[in-house]
């Protein structure tokens, strides 16, 4: 196992883990995670089996852990108003910052499920093995994830990105 | 007939079989609620994609493709080996005395480290000048928890210039910087030891041109180093050693 095997697969995991957790570098890490754990654990790989699939897998393992350890170690999040504006005239930009957040707000394992259908395109049993859930959970989520976008997307006028100065 | 909301779903996905969607498409044709939601659907996934593919053509970061596997089978398989030799071998050294060397050389690594990083200061090279040295000795005392007394080196040619606090693998320690008529400069690097540690001869290393003398006295340990010859170092040493040891 070396890098050449894996460099294929980087740029879709750093798709969704950008997708994932938002902020660049912080999904930067999750991919480096990943793939670190992807070559130490090679041996554990079952060759003609979807390597795809297996990352995104120990992906979301890591992050799982990553979650659950960030909750006990609350960190201090920057506030808003350090943060340089974005210009607020573009509407392209809006309705894309629209999505990003809907996105956000959906509870994680909700936002798993819909990345991996909507941009890896994976069917819905990969994504139950993935996730290490049963297909029904999947499309619970996934429905609960659709019908909530939609709430947000149709019923929330763009200007709600504009945060309150408190 | 209406259809599951697992194949409204899967529709959405383009994942049913070409027989089953256009089913389902005819019933989406009478049924006006079910085709908004699907086609809300729908577009959710395309803004999904708009606003997350870039990122398929973003340069990689080097970090990512600069992974190295940690250990391999059979490297870990010698590594373990070396390990457990060594473990055998620490365990069998312990009351030889071998292990404390180690942790000393380290002690006159970093030694040699500040003496290098603040010698050839020009504006800063101490914290507390040497006019304030009832302060300076209090203080770093005070810090390290425990009588810090700069010796006195006029005799070598070397006045004490002032000193710092650094810190050091088991919390603070102190540097006392000397300084010579043509300007050179000695430091005196003073920590804590481990109370089992136990005094020792001085001892001698060098790396990139410093010069270290280094041994424990008590509950400190004391490294000097200088850019000298061993030998100019030596007695400056002797005369540290000296007066700290009346």
């Amino acid at each position: 196992m070396d890098q050449a095997t894996l460099a294929p697969h980087i740029p879709r995991l750093r798709r969704y883990a950008r997708a994932l957790v938002g902020d660049r570098y912080a999904a930067d890490d999750l991919v480096q995670d990943t793939l670190e754990r992807a070559i130490n654990k090679f041996h554990l790989w079952r060759p003609g089996s979807d390597l795809r699939a297996w990352l995104f897998a120990i992906m979301h393992n890591v992050h799982v852990n990553q979650v659950r350890s960030r909750a006990a170690r609350p960190e201090t999040a920057l506030d808003d108003g350090d943060l340089p504006a974005q210009p607020a005239f573009d509407v392209d930009h809006l309705e894309i910052r629209d999505m990003q957040s809907a996105i956000a707000a959906l509870p994680t394992e909700q936002r798993e499920v819909i990345l991996l259908i909507a941009l890896e395109q994976l069917s819905y049993a990969e994504v139950a093995r993935v996730l290490g859930i049963p297909m029904g959970t999947v499309m619970s989520r996934l429905f609960r994830a659709r019908e909530r976008l939609r709430a947000q997307l149709a019923g929330v006028p763009p200007q709600s990105n504009l945060k309150l100065v408190k | 007939m209406k259809p599951s909301e697992d194949d409204l779903q899967a529709y959405v996905d383009d994942l049913l079989t070409p027989e089953r969607r256009a089913t389902l498409e005819t019933y989406l044709a009478g049924a006006p609620e079910a085709a908004e939601r699907v086609a809300a659907y729908r577009e959710q996934n395309a803004q999904l994609r708009a606003q997350f593919n870039p990122i398929l053509n973003e340069p990689i970061p080097q970090r990512l493709t600069m992974i190295a596997p940690r250990r391999s089978l059979a490297r870990f398989a010698i590594a373990a080996s070396w390990l457990f030799l060594g473990v055998a071998i620490g365990w069998l050294a312990n009351t030889l005395v071998v292990r404390e060397p180690v942790r000393l050389a380290s002690f006159a690594h970093r030694a040699a480290i500040a003496h290098a990083v603040y010698s050839p200061e020009v504006r800063h090279p101490v914290e507390v000048g040497a006019d304030q040295e009832a302060h300076l000795v209090r203080w770093l005392s005070k810090r390290l928890g425990a009588d810090l007394r700069p010796p006195t080196l006029t005799g070598n040619g070397y006045a004490l210039v002032g000193g710092r606090l650094l810190p050091g693998d088991r919390g603070a320690v102190a540097q006392f910087m000397y300084q010579d008529a043509k300007g050179r400069r000695l430091t005196l690097y003073v920590s804590r030891m481990n109370a089992s540690q136990g005094d020792t001869a001085f001892r001698y290393s060098r790396e990139n041109g410093v010069s270290v003398f280094y041994w424990v006295d008590g509950s400190l340990g004391y490294a000097l180093s200088g850019e000298l010859p061993k030998s100019d170092l030596l007695g400056v040493a002797t005369a540290v050693y000296k007066q700290l040891n009346p």
